[in-house]
């Protein structure tokens, strides 16, 4: 067993997950995918459908019920965008410790209401409109697809779903292989971000490299960039921001891809992660080459 | 979604908020009549459009200095503006070269008396995910260039709003007289009804004027609303004004697509925002130029993926088409084998169709689309994908100079 921390501090293969809207079709679609792999899936929530069995898992009627059951510490939620941002809530209440939820289209005062109640608990939340996080072979919380996996030594994060596999086919291609992924979501408003995910992988021994996917919009990639001016890692760093060439302040279908007055543009968080050290991926067909040159260059 | 300041006024109106007189028109009669009902002397008129920096803007196709919002000191002068507004494009630094064409005009009460312009917002910061107020005590078109220290923030709890002390505090950094303090803390609290009532994702003021007297009134009105929240408002798709959507935006909304017109000849679709984004660029970074930014959401079924390629079928400027997905979860490639087969069996597609399909039934759907014909080019990956759209084309636009040429050589002979 390897030394030091591991980022399966926020999931291994003793996670115990829970599915809120486990009887819906996504639910249904993506639990099935998951019972297929290592993750313990241990039941899950549907208002007024409590006592009976979905996949055959049981079926509680709160998070409160099936957390006193089954000892879950995570739950992952498919709810639709009008009782998302509740569905969050009941999870903080109740104490789950990892939450992720993939939902997207949430109004952003829902989740203002999550934000605050956030503040007072220890829930960490991924998402929402969010792939999830896999730690390949161990667990999987979310809709990434496992089939593209390779357990290996490059952490990704990245604030867009498809974008991130992506990344993963290009580390997998050049034989790196991912120690985990995390999808942060591109809303404006959402729980882990950049930083917070840098840190764990900077102090996760299994890590060799990062991969950090942003996108235009928001001051995210910008916080990335002074984190790590303010925590030197010796790890190499590889970005690549989408969207240098989108038509400024149109709708790009995520909330968070807006240029913002004043920031927020490609060129300028380019040049915020590039003062900080980063390698930048200039086209996002080259994600993978940039890290398998950066690591070589170094061994 | 976005309001027409006329529409913004009205909800200001609702809840309080000092806005001057005025009136909104399609016709220059129409623009006189509300200029009659209200003899003040001096109006405003000012084009409705989905941008800003209109007064600074000019009309396309006229030499004349007048942009967007002008003055008029008579009835007739405000018919005559409207006339010249109406129907017209108004091009300002906003709404790029293109333009908007003006189909409203407002007519308003010419505010004489103001001393001083604020800039007063209301949003979600998205650093601290909190309901934030934010405020300038030098407002006006140039509040853009006002230094990070001048801009007065203050964050606002969803739930009770905006406490007295927070407000008071908040009033003093803008150096405002306790009057003015008074009626801006009516103001705040206005805002936050709005924003928290009508799931606004944007209310802002600028300028907030302030007369000699200590009277605030609200000179322009700009709200957002949340797309995400329209579920909420079924009576907020009356404030959609169709004309502000480009050929083809509108018919992505309704069926459920993100699609945005740009002014290249390469049609793309991929699958999820972050990967349409980065189609974008691995084309530009090739030369290349996208005719549009089209993302199919990754819970497309049959149906939705197939109106997207016709979408993208039906814009004349497209000499190449690129299809990326990366299948996951949801989205399964074969469901985009299915949309390219039935498209193509309905109308047989000719221009050069680049295929780059990965991820969940990747090789199931590229064997499906292996009859389809010599127009499909199946690609291995992004990079490789990117390179043959743009290549393809490329080799369109030769072949279309090429027959030109051969028309002026033929014509000679």
């Amino acid at each position: 067993m390897l030394g030091g921390l591991r980022v399966a501090i926020l999931v291994n293969k003793k996670t115990k997950v829970i599915c809120q809207g486990i009887t819906g079709q996504q639910g249904t679609f993506y639990t099935e995918q998951v019972l297929s792999s290592n993750t313990q899936m241990v039941g899950g929530v549907r208002p007024g459908k409590g006592g009976t069995k979905h996949l055959g898992l049981p079926v509680f009627d709160t998070v409160e019920q099936a957390i006193a059951q089954t000892n879950a510490d995570a739950s992952v939620i498919f709810v639709p965008p009008p009782q998302a941002g509740a569905a969050i809530l009941e999870a903080i209440e109740a104490g789950v410790a990892l939450v992720v939820c993939v939902t997207e289209r949430i109004p952003v005062l829902d989740m203002v209401k999550v934000k605050q109640a956030l503040r007072d608990s220890s829930t960490r939340l991924i998402g929402p409109n969010c792939p999830g996080i896999i730690t390949p072979g161990e667990c999987c919380i979310g809709i990434m697809p496992q089939e593209i996996f390779q357990r290996g030594r490059i952490a990704i994060v990245s604030r867009t779903g498809t974008l991130t596999y992506e990344a993963v086919g290009q580390t997998t291609s050049h034989n790196l292989g991912q120690s985990t992924c995390i999808g942060i979501g591109a809303d404006p408003v959402h729980g882990l971000g950049f930083s917070d995910c840098l840190e764990m992988f900077i102090q996760d021994d299994e890590t060799e490299g990062v991969v950090l996917i942003g996108e235009i919009g928001g001051r995210e990639e910008e916080d990335a960039a002074d984190y790590i001016r303010a925590n030197k890692t010796n790890k190499p760093i590889v970005a690549y921001v989408a969207g240098r060439f989108a038509p400024a302040g149109r709708r790009m279908g995520h909330a968070g891809a807006i240029i913002q007055h004043g920031g927020g543009g490609a060129e300028e968080k380019l040049e915020a992660l590039r003062s900080a050290g980063i390698h930048i991926a200039e086209s996002p067909v080259n994600i993978g080459a940039t890290m398998a040159r950066v690591l070589s260059e170094r061994s | 979604m976005n309001l027409h300041e006329y529409q913004a006024k009205q909800i200001f109106r609702e809840y309080g908020i000092p806005v001057p007189a005025g009136g909104v028109a399609t016709t220059a009669a129409e623009a006189k009549r509300i200029a009659e009902q209200m003899d003040v002397g001096k109006w405003v008129v000012k084009a409705q459009i989905h941008a800003g920096g209109r007064s600074t803007g000019r009309f396309a196709g006229t030499t004349e200095e007048a942009g967007g919002v002008r003055v008029a000191d008579s009835i007739s002068q405000v018919e005559q503006i409207a006339q010249a507004m109406l129907q017209r494009v108004l091009v300002t630094p906003q709404t790029g070269p293109a333009g908007r064409e003006v189909h409203y005009v407002y007519v308003e009460q010419y505010n004489a008396a103001v001393q001083a312009e604020l800039f007063l917002a209301m949003l979600v910061d998205r650093q601290t995910g909190l309901l934030t107020l934010l405020a300038s005590p030098s407002g006006g078109e140039d509040v853009e260039s006002v230094s990070a220290e001048a801009i007065v923030k203050l964050p606002v709890d969803i739930y009770q709003g905006i406490s007295q002390p927070d407000l008071e505090s908040f009033s003093a950094r803008l150096e405002l007289e306790a009057t003015e303090a008074q009626t801006l803390g009516q103001i705040a609290h206005a805002m936050y009804e709005i924003f928290t009532q009508k799931d606004a994702s944007l209310i802002e003021i600028n300028p907030l004027a302030v007369s000699a007297a200590g009277d605030l009134v609200a000179l322009d009105a700009v709200i957002t609303l949340d797309d995400n929240a329209l579920f909420r408002h079924p009576e907020a798709d009356q404030l959609r004004d169709r004309n502000e959507l480009e050929v083809g935006e509108l018919e992505a909304i309704l069926h459920g697509l993100n699609y945005v017109k740009l002014n290249g000849n390469i049609g793309c679709l991929a699958c999820g925002a972050g990967l349409s984004l980065a189609t974008l660029d691995a084309i530009k970074l090739l030369g290349g130029e996208p005719a549009n930014f089209l993302d199919v959401p990754p819970v497309a079924q049959v149906e939705r993926v197939r109106q997207a390629l016709q979408l993208v079928l039906s814009d004349p400027s497209v000499d190449s088409v690129l299809v990326n997905v990366f299948g996951g979860g949801i989205m399964r490639c074969d469901t985009i084998a299915d949309a390219l087969i039935m498209v193509n069996r309905e109308t047989p597609i000719k221009l050069p169709l680049i295929v780059r399909l990965a991820g969940t039934n990747a090789t199931f759907a590229i064997r499906r689309l292996r009859d389809m014909g010599p127009q499909v080019i199946f690609a291995e990956n992004l990079a490789d994908a990117a390179e043959k759209a743009v290549a393809a084309a490329k080799q369109k636009e030769k072949a279309v100079r090429r027959s030109w040429w051969n028309k002026v050589m033929g014509s000679e002979h």
